[in-house]
This record gives structure tokens, C-alpha cells and sequence, in this order.
């Protein structure tokens, strides 16, 4: 043991990284010390708390670890690092779960408000916590999971970095954490799906930042002569969320010891970046990163190779190029110069086009192997989702033609869109991403019950149709009873009228949402007892999973 | 194999994206010339064109307990049910008045438009209620609109505002565009105390910064300045600078 000691140095990833956390944890002592804001300070203290467990962990790894680097082949066989990618997937449903039990809480809140606990649990500071829990926590961690895992298989290689991917993957729970109890504590930008305050978006760059080169090393390391279509959708998606991110949030703040920032831009320039950022976190964080899950996962599981290499190359540039033109549609009858509002649905509508593209090369990826979805659930999730991703692409196009946005816009009936795509698409294709990875990463067989698998699929599904149905209902409605004219010539309803009228929907609407977290506890279940079951590691790269009848 | 295919006399467009296929750094600067069009083409334009920076007559930045009352209404997440944002259409124009124009929100930092009506909009909510009505309001909604769904916010009034930052806060809009100036910085703490104090002795002085601003105590409960003072004093001014009998709408045009 002690000349083991002896012989080991620390290197310099590892020397850099406690230099760094130790300066960090430095900082963020001045700063709680210093600041009158008590939330401000109990980040600060966060910050501290972090830091010093971060420096202590990497020296208890380092005196742990053997001497020399991990091997990047073992036998001729790539050495995978798959230690970060289960724990971002174990982070991925521990967080799906508590943003969407946040979400019911808000659905009840609109319909019953004395639901809303001040100042902490009031709407406004629960919302965003719900959708960034569910968008950047959940999805995020699929995405950083699924990411490191597609990118190690399909390179055949070890990730890049020893410390660099535990560092983007606890990095990025820690600004999960600094962002949400930011919310209910009252700090918040206010700009939708970028809420987070200056210093959290500072370290969110540091950390995203990471990831790109973490997994750019990867591909540099392939053994593979060429990218796999998955990673493009990967690439993509972590260098444009680096761009919008940094483009959006550019912020002065008050001063170091305040959490207030005031964003570089104003008013009507604002609004363009901000739906630049905010159509485009629908369309790389939510799509592109998806689309990779898409492109790996469904033809794994199918065992049938992609449909249409051709097709996802243009599916590929195409979704890319057009997405990011998208973003005016938010802004239509608005201050927005009318220019930009029809060049964002003229694009918005040529988008339906690739995005078609890529669900017909994710369905047709079944053919000859249509039979599948009768027996595997977890297929049939994954399928099903390319089939939402094709609804919700159709519906978005169809939304922002100016007429109907005219009726849509301020409604429930954009919520509605927006679950359709984000339970039905983003959701469904991540529980098939997971019910995939468990067993791979913890070398089982196969899943504990596929009868649960089938089970939260249907669940789910109910709850998924009764929540968009509901919205649709209660958005044209309202939309319409806002329009309504009296046989004399004046507005038929007052505001309030049309708010009361919300209230049967607004129910159904929890319904639906509650059955869709129903369905999410059969999962969790599922997962906890996959990793628990007793039975002999399987090779996960030499198993063909074996499927049995799902009813 | 690849280098061969694509250097052939008849390589197709096919043969020629195995470059990128190959080759991770190309593969991620095409994504980011790629992405780089829509961006430039959509926001560069909006700061030269005559429509999005026009300077209208009548507005004028935020007084120091305006602005403080506008990031309550940041803190609170107002803009999730509620827009600042009155569309050209015949019924939002009859229901809340001249639809909104660029130049009104020209100092905000950041934009509040919103995206969904929980609530009615609020850009011209100025001067539609009294200040009681806003207090009573926020204290519990359906005590005055009993259908309403909105969260109470009673503790505005029960904490005293923060503002010890406020000239720092003058300072830094100043910083992205909002044209305070040394002065209205310097005396801003004072500014603030002057505003909810209409026979002070700082009230013309103020008055003269800040023209046609409002100037009282608006929640009149309590003595000391609340939370409540100041977030009623934003909504109170919300959509009254601009005076639409005077505004050329053909102005902005070309």
C-alpha cells in the first residue's frame, strides 16, 4: 500500500481541478460572507459546500485509485467508462419524477388556487421550476446519459477525460440544484426556459463547455472510420445550446454580491433572442438530442439498421439549418417588424418537411420487424413516440401560420403542443432509451417485467390523451370566447368568463398528468428492481435480448 | 476508401459528405455555419431598423421605485400568466387598448411580453384600478374577483423593499442601453423615498426627472415602504407614457 503511494502522482487533470474547486470554494466564501441577500448567500454557501466535497472526493479517489491511468483497450476490447453514464441516468428519473409531480401541483394550482403557498409555492416560482426540472433535469440528464453511452459504442472507444465526465455530470446536478431552489427563493431572469441568474449560467458554461470537449475527445478517439448519424444529432445539440446559451444570457449583474442581473438586451431585441433561445431549446435540446436517442436506440432494439442513411444525412442538415429560423412564430401580431414574424412561419412550416423525414426514418427503421412491437413494449414505447414527434411536428408548423397563431397564442392549446411533443416524443423515447440502458449498464438479461413496461405504456398513454385533448378543448375555447362579439357590436365575454370556463379542463388536464405520473412509479419500480435482481452478469455486448408476449 | 471515393471525376454530393462524416472538427463547424444564418438575418436587423428603435414621444425610464417594483414582478414569475403584450388584432385592441408599440418597451431588461394568458394582459393595466383596488387585490385575489385564479402575494405589503442596491441597479441598466443619467444615479435612494412621499421636499426635483410620474403613497396601509409600494407603482404607470392622441402611427414607416 505505501509504495503504492509512493510510486502514484496526482495528474494534471486532477491537480487542476482541486486548484480550481479550492479557488471556487474561495469565491463563494467572500461572496457569502459578504452579500445581504440571504438567499443569495445560502447559494454562496452551496457553492462552498460543493467545492470543498468535490476536493475531498477527488483526493479520496485519487489515494483509491491504482497507480497507473485506466487502460483505453482491455483485450483488444474498448475499456468503456460507464460509471458517469449510470449515474446521470438514475439522475435523469429522479428528477422526471420530482419535475413532474412539481408539474400536477401547478396543473391543481390553476385549478384550485388555494393550492398556492406564499411567497415559496406561489405559481409563478413553481413553473419554471417544473419546466426546467423536467426539460433541462430530466431530459438533461437522458441526454448527458445516452450521450456518453451512444458516443463510447458507436466510437468504440473509452470516453475522453478521467475526472471531465464525473465533472459534467455532477457539475451539471449541482447547477440543477443552484437553479431550482433559485426559483423558489425569487431569483430568476424571467425569461422563459432561461431563468437561471447570471453566476448559475456562468457555471452552467463552464460545465457545457466540458461536455463538448469530453465528447468531441471521444469522437478524435473513435476507432470507427465514420460518425455515427447519432452523434451528429449529439454534436449539434451541445454546440448550439452553447451558442444560444451564451447569446441569450449575456447579463451585467448589480454587483458580485448580488444575485440581480440586468440582460444586455432590451424590449423588442430582447424578445428576437429570446425565442432565438427558446424555439431552438425546443429544437436541439428537445429534438436534435432526441433524434440521437432516436437514431441509436430504436434500431438497436429493433436489430435492424437504420432505413435510409441518405435520408438522415438530409434529415440531418436540413432540421439544423431550418430550425433555427423558427423562432419568430412566438412573436406574431407582436412589436416584432412583420418581416421577421413571416419569415419565422414561412420556415416554420418548411420544417414540417425534415422533421417528417426523420420520423419516417425512424418508423420505416421497423420494417420487417413490425412484428416486434406486439412483443416488446419497450419498442413499442419508442415507436410510439416517433409517432408523437410526427403529431407535434405537424401541429407546430400549423400553429404558427399567423391566422391561427392569432387564435392559439396566450391559450392552453400551446401547452397542449407543448406536452404533446414533451410527454408523448421527448418522454417516451427517453423511459425506451432507459428501459434499453438499465439492463445493458448493470448487465441483466433483460428488464425485471415487461408486463410493467407494458403497463406504464398504457397508463401513460390515457393520461397523455386526456391531457392534450383537455387542452386543446379549453385553448379554442378560450381563444374563441376572447374573439366573441355580441349581435350589438361588443366583446361578448369578460376576462374573468373565460377564466371560469378553464376550470372542468384544468381538471382533466390533472387527471391526465396524474395518470402519466402513475404510469412513471411503475417504472421507477421496475428500474429499482432490474438493478437489484439476482442473476449472472451478462456480456452485455455478446446478449440478444429475448422478448416475450407482452399480454 | 473515402479520400478515393470523394476525389473521384464523377464523387457525388453523397461521397462528398464523408468528409464531414469523418472528420469531427468539420462536421462541427458545418453545424455552426449551419446554424449562423437564421440568428444573423432575424436579430441583427432589429437594431438599425426605424420600427424596432424609434424614439416615442413620452417615454421615459423607469423611476428607481418603478424599476424596483418591476423586479418584484420578475422575482415573482408574473410573466408566466400574465403579457405585456397587446396584439394588432380588432378584440385585444378593443379589450385593452392601442396595441403595444416596440418603443414601450425599449428599457426593459428584460423583456416581459409573457406567452400565456392565465390572466388578462397587463400593458396598459395603468390607471384602470385605484391603488386600494391593487392592495385589496394582491392581498387575496377573490376577495375582489371571486373566479379568479391568480396565487395571493399578501406578504408584498408585509415586507419592507430592499433598496440599499437601487443606485447600483440605475447604474447597470445605464450599462446596456437605458439612458439614466449621473444625476438621476446619484440621488437615485433619494428619488425612490421622494416618490411615495408627494409633500417632501425632494418632489419637484424628482418631478422634474421624471416627468408625468406618479407620485403618492401607494399602499397607504403602511407607513414604511413595502414591497406592495413599489409593485403597485409599476403597474400604475404600465402603458400611460405614450399619449395615442398625439402618436403618429405612419411615422415608423418607410
Amino acid at each position: 500500500m505505501q509504495q503504492a503511494v509512493a510510486k502514484k502522482s496526482m495528474h494534471a487533470g486532477e491537480f487542476g481541478l482541486v486548484i480550481f474547486f479550492g479557488v471556487t470554494a474561495l469565491l463563494c466564501l467572500v461572496v457569502a460572507a459578504k452579500t445581504t441577500e440571504p438567499a443569495f448567500a445560502f447559494h454562496a454557501a452551496l457553492g462552498v459546500a460543493g467545492s470543498l466535497v468535490a476536493v475531498f472526493a477527488i483526493f479520496n479517489r485519487y489515494y483509491e485509485r491504482p497507480a497507473a491511468e485506466p487502460q483505453l483497450e482491455i483485450d483488444g476490447k474498448p475499456n468503456y467508462n460507464m460509471g458517469p453514464v449510470k449515474f446521470a441516468t438514475i439522475a435523469a428519473i429522479f428528477w422526471g419524477f420530482a419535475g413532474m409531480a412539481v408539474g400536477l401541483i401547478i396543473a391543481l394550482q390553476l385549478a384550485y388556487p388555494d393550492l398556492n403557498f406564499e411567497p415559496w409555492l406561489n405559481f409563478g416560482r413553481m413553473r419554471p421550476l417544473h419546466t426546467s426540472a423536467v426539460i433541462f433535469a430530466f431530459g438533461g440528464n437522458v441526454l448527458l446519459a445516452t450521450s456518453f453511452y451512444v458516443a463510447q459504442r458507436t466510437c468504440r472507444a473509452r470516453l475522453a477525460g478521467d475526472l471531465a465526465p464525473w465533472f459534467v455530470v455532477l457539475g451539471y446536478q449541482f447547477f440543477i440544484v443552484i437553479a431550482g431552489t433559485g426559483y423558489l427563493l425569487g431569483i430568476t431572469q424571467s425569461k422563459e426556459y432561461a431563468e437561471p441568474e447570471w453566476y448559475a449560467d456562468l457555471w452552467l458554461t463552464i460545465v457545457w463547455v466540458t461536455y463538448l470537449l469530453v465528447f468531441l475527445g471521444t469522437l478524435i478517439r473513435r476507432k470507427e472510420p465514420h460518425i455515427y448519424v447519432a452523434n451528429w444529432f449529439y454534436l449539434a445539440f451541445i454546440a448550439t445550446v452553447a451558442v444560444l446559451h451564451l447569446g441569450n444570457g449575456l447579463a451585467l449583474p448589480v454587483s458580485v454580491f448580488s444575485s440581480k442581473s440586468y440582460i444586455a438586451w432590451g424590449g423588442v431585441q430582447d424578445a428576437m433572442f429570446q425565442w432565438w433561445y427558446g424555439h431552438n431549446a425546443v429544437g436541439f435540446f428537445l429534438t436534435a438530442g432526441f433524434l440521437a436517442i432516436m437514431y441509436y436506440f430504436i434500431p438497436k432494439r429493433a436489430e435492424r439498421p437504420i432505413y435510409s442513411y441518405r435520408l438522415s444525412i438530409i434529415h440531418f442538415w436540413a432540421v439544423i439549418f431550418l430550425y433555427i429560423w423558427a423562432g419568430p412564430h412566438h412573436l406574431h401580431y407582436t412589436a416584432l417588424p412583420d418581416w421577421a414574424q413571416t419569415l419565422g412561419m414561412t420556415f416554420s412550416i418548411m420544417l414540417w418537411m425534415p422533421s417528417w423525414g426523420g420520423m419516417i426514418n425512424g418508423l420505416l427503421t421497423l420494417s420487417g420487424a413490425w412484428d416486434k412491437l406486439r412483443t416488446d413494449p419497450v419498442l413499442r414505447m419508442m415507436v410510439v413516440s416517433v409517432a408523437f414527434y410526427g403529431m407535434a411536428t405537424f401541429e407546430g408548423p400549423m400553429m404558427s401560420i399567423k391566422v391561427v397563431n392569432s387564435l392559439s397564442h396566450y391559450t392552453d392549446w400551446t401547452i397542449g403542443h407543448v406536452h404533446s411533443g414533451a410527454l408523448g416524443w421527448n418522454a417516451y423515447v427517453s423511459f425506451g432509451a432507459i428501459y434499453c440502458l438499465v439492463p445493458w449498464l448493470w448487465g441483466k438479461r433483460e428488464l425485471y417485467s415487461l408486463k410493467l413496461v407494458n403497463w406504464h405504456f398504457w397508463i401513460s398513454t390515457i393520461g397523455i390523451v386526456l391531457y392534450i385533448t383537455a387542452m386543446w378543448v379549453s385553448g379554442i375555447l378560450q381563444g374563441l370566447m376572447w374573439r366573441s362579439y355580441t349581435a350589438l357590436g361588443y366583446l361578448e365575454y369578460s376576462f374573468i368568463e373565460t377564466v371560469a370556463a378553464m376550470h372542468p379542463f384544468y381538471v382533466i388536464r390533472a387527471l391526465g398528468g396524474l395518470l402519466f405520473i402513475l404510469g412513471y412509479t411503475l417504472m421507477i419500480y421496475n428500474i429499482w428492481m432490474t438493478i437489484r435482481m439476482k442473476e449472472e452478469p451478462v456480456n452485455s455486448a455478446a446478449f440478444t435480448p429475448s422478448f416475450h408476449p407482452a399480454e | 476508401m473515402t479520400d478515393r471515393a470523394a476525389s473521384k471525376p464523377n464523387a457525388t454530393w453523397w461521397t462528398r459528405h464523408h468528409k464531414l462524416e469523418t472528420n469531427s472538427i468539420f462536421l462541427l463547424i458545418g453545424v455552426l455555419i449551419a446554424i449562423s444564418f437564421g440568428g444573423l438575418v432575424e436579430i441583427a436587423p432589429l437594431f438599425f431598423l426605424q420600427s424596432t428603435i424609434e424614439k416615442v414621444e413620452g417615454m421615459r425610464p423607469y423611476t428607481p421605485l418603478e424599476l424596483a417594483g418591476r423586479n418584484i414582478y420578475v422575482r415573482e414569475g408574473c410573466y408566466l400568466c400574465h403579457s405585456q403584450m397587446i396584439r394588432a388584432l380588432r378584440d385585444e385592441v378593443e379589450r385593452y387598448g392601442h396595441y403595444s408599440l416596440a418603443a414601450e418597451s425599449m428599457y426593459d431588461h428584460p423583456f416581459q411580453w409573457g406567452s400565456k394568458r392565465n390572466g388578462p394582459d397587463l400593458a396598459r393595466v395603468g390607471d384602470k384600478y385605484s391603488d386600494a383596488w391593487h392592495v385589496a387585490h394582491l392581498n387575496e385575489p377573490r376577495a375582489l374577483v371571486p373566479q379568479s385564479i391568480m396565487p395571493k402575494y399578501a406578504f408584498l405589503a408585509k415586507t419592507e423593499l430592499d433598496f440599499g442596491l437601487i443606485a447600483d441597479h440605475l447604474r447597470v441598466n445605464r450599462a446596456v442601453g437605458v439612458p439614466y443619467t449621473d444625476e438621476m444615479i446619484a440621488r437615485a435612494k433619494l428619488d425612490l423615498k421622494a416618490q411615495v412621499d408627494p409633500d417632501g421636499p425632494d418632489a419637484e426635483a424628482f418631478l422634474s426627472r421624471y416627468p408625468k410620474t406618479k407620485l403618492r403613497k401607494f399602499d397607504a396601509d403602511h407607513r414604511e415602504i413595502t414591497e406592495a409600494d413599489a409593485l403597485i407603482a409599476y403597474m400604475q404607470m404600465l402603458g400611460t407614457l405614450v399619449e395615442f392622441k398625439l402618436y403618429d402611427d405612419k411615422a415608423a414607416l418607410r
